[in-house]
């Protein structure tokens, strides 16, 4: 199967996971053994504290042996984006950073005026940028102008669990972008979700809440990746297209007929 | 010598201190700090004896171990106040409240009108809530005061400032109860810090502990005596024990106005920060090293899994099966 290729490295799973509000740090390592995640999202700023405060939290993290994705979860404008990033690439020693500058407070939408601005700063810095984005396609484009080789569209509002909001959408900027890897991120409630993104084309699915506050995380983390990879593999294998004609599945040619 | 040596004068401590003196074994007590309370971090704890409220965030095991707490703080100490804890969140996030009735099953819906029957307090929130009757809570200053005059009536007072380790004691049992201040023993104890605040005003009173299930800055106000509140509390990764941030006292605050207006008026009276000592799975336990028995992680749970962790101690220290049982310290 083809793998997952992002920056020039490969996975083999398409499921990423964030690593917060998890009862605890023993549940978030069961949920990321479960599913076999190789990617995990980390958000510096609550955390950032002097003198390796947090290092405990941190080298847990680095314990699992997993791809670290560092966050600017919480950033409102483009500048505190770039300098939560810096702090990110100190602390983690990557320069993969998934960025997020929010616009509202309240429904925690993106600013994709300043998700470009912060993109660019942080591209030519050497960063390898990750953008939380909405669906829209010419903000998509200009995040590739900005150096982008990722897209990080929400299925929905951060940590509402509605699924996927816009599928035209989704849609369109998958057969817009046909090339760029596109990793659906935020607002996935069930592996169902998942599955639908997947179905869709989209190259991976990145969620935290879901997993994080199931009764059992484990559990739910794995039927997060078995729905991954069942919608990997529809998308792969070509689904068969709507129809408004009733076709039966069954040859009847030998069929007995019983009118005599 | 006596029988058992305790060092910390913590919830930790001071409850297993009471456990087994209960149980007539000889104990003293040091403690580093020079008074009660002092660079511990129970004196900054809300004192809710919550265990199913508690399910939001922990887990079962938790709520499980945390159903004697009421019962064993009645029998030890003053001022152990059993109306139940209100859980509220505002209309838009009922969803967390139908998760934490699932959750902690002891508990009926509750809407605006009766909650201002029981709080009038409240008289400004409009949403949802889940009242869970059976919950009590306590003011921890007081009750650790208490146990401190239990001890005393029972002829044990004490050791201030007396910073010793383990190896330095000539005791039969040792129980290293110190908290955080163990992490260097103890490889696999982090800090989680926790910022609280304490805030005074006439303007609203409270008979309850109220929580508010805000899916950013969750909060819980204990009401404690001569109009004050205790609002906690943040919960971060990091074992930094001093800064209170600009961002945690403006979450805290707007998260205590949401609930009621009147909190705009009070006075802050004091700010605290401090870290809880846990373990990777946020469930305190007990570990052995020679005569040593490590009593910790008790996380934000020092008031709610004291005493079911003391019992354990105290058990182990009486039952040479239950100590070979305990897991061994690194």
């Amino acid at each position: 199967m083809t793998m997952l290729e992002l920056y020039g490295r490969s996975f083999e799973n398409r499921m990423l996971l964030g690593t917060a509000r998890y009862p605890s740090p023993s549940k978030l390592a069961e949920a990321v053994q479960a599913s076999n995640t190789e990617i995990v999202t980390v958000s510096l700023r609550r955390e950032a504290g002097g003198s390796h405060a947090g290092e405990k939290f941190w080298n847990l993290i680095k314990s699992l042996n997993v791809t670290i994705l560092p966050n600017t979860a919480g950033c409102y404008s483009a500048r505190e984006a770039v300098t939560t990033a810096q702090m990110a690439r100190e602390c983690f020693q990557t320069d993969w950073i998934k960025l997020e500058v929010i616009g509202d407070s309240e429904s925690l939408h993106p600013d994709t005026a300043g998700l470009v601005e912060a993109a660019r700063i942080l591209d030519a810095e050497g960063f390898r940028v990750f953008p939380y984005t909405t669906e829209d396609l010419v903000v998509a484009e200009k995040l590739l102008h900005a150096g982008c080789e990722v897209l990080m569209p929400w299925g929905a509002p951060i940590g509402t669990a509605r699924g996927l909001n816009n599928e035209y959408g989704l849609r369109a900027l998958r057969s817009r972008f046909d090339t760029i890897p596109i990793i659906v991120d935020a607002g996935i409630g069930l592996p169902s979700h998942a599955a639908r993104a997947m179905e869709l084309g989209s190259d991976a699915v990145l969620l935290n809440t879901a997993v994080a506050r199931a009764e059992d995380p484990a559990r739910m983390a794995e039927a997060f990746a078995e729905g991954i990879r069942a919608g990997r593999n529809a998308y792969l294998a070509g689904p068969m297209q709507p129809s408004d004609m009733p076709r039966t599945s069954t040859s009847l040619i030998d069929k007995a007929d019983l009118r005599e | 010598m006596s029988e058992v040596a305790i060092i910390g004068a913590g919830v930790a401590g001071l409850t297993c201190a009471c456990e087994l003196l209960d149980r007539g074994i000889g104990i003293s007590i040091y403690e580093q700090a020079g008074k009660l309370g002092e660079g511990s971090c129970s004196w900054f704890a809300g004192g809710m004896l919550a265990p199913y409220c508690e399910r939001d965030t922990a887990e079962h095991e938790v709520m499980q171990r945390g159903l004697l707490a009421a019962r064993w703080w009645q029998k030890h100490v003053t001022g152990v106040t059993q109306k139940g804890s209100l859980v509220l969140a505002l209309p838009r996030d009922r969803n967390e409240l139908e998760r934490l009735s699932r959750l902690g099953k002891q508990c009926r819906w509750i809407e605006t009108p009766e909650i201002l029957e029981i709080e009038p307090g409240l008289a400004d929130f409009s949403g949802p809530g889940l009242l869970f009757p059976d919950e009590a809570h306590l003011n921890p200053r007081n009750a650790l005061q208490d146990l401190a005059n239990y001890l005393k009536m029972r002829e044990v007072s004490i050791r201030f400032g007396q910073a010793v380790r383990p190896e330095d004691l000539d005791a039969k049992t040792v129980l290293d109860c110190r908290g955080h201040h163990s992490h260097d023993v103890l490889p696999g104890l982090r800090g989680v810090k926790g910022e609280m605040m304490i805030l005074q005003t006439e303007d609203i009173s409270l008979t309850r502990p109220v929580r508010l299930l805000h899916p950013r800055q969750p909060i819980y106000i204990v009401p404690r005596d001569d109009h004050q509140f205790m609002l906690g509390a943040t919960l971060i990764e990091s074992s930094e024990r001093a800064r209170f941030s600009v961002r945690s006292m403006l979450d805290l605050l707007h998260s205590a106005i949401l609930l009621s207006s009147s909190f705009g008026e009070a006075e802050i009276i004091e700010s605290g920060v401090d870290v809880r000592p846990a373990f990777n799975d946020n469930i305190p336990r007990l570990y052995r090293k020679d005569n040593v028995i490590f009593v910790n992680g008790l996380y934000r749970h020092g008031f709610l899994l004291g005493p079911a962790l003391a019992i354990q101690a105290a058990d182990a220290v009486i039952n040479p099966d239950q100590w070979e049982e305990l897991p061994q310290c690194a």
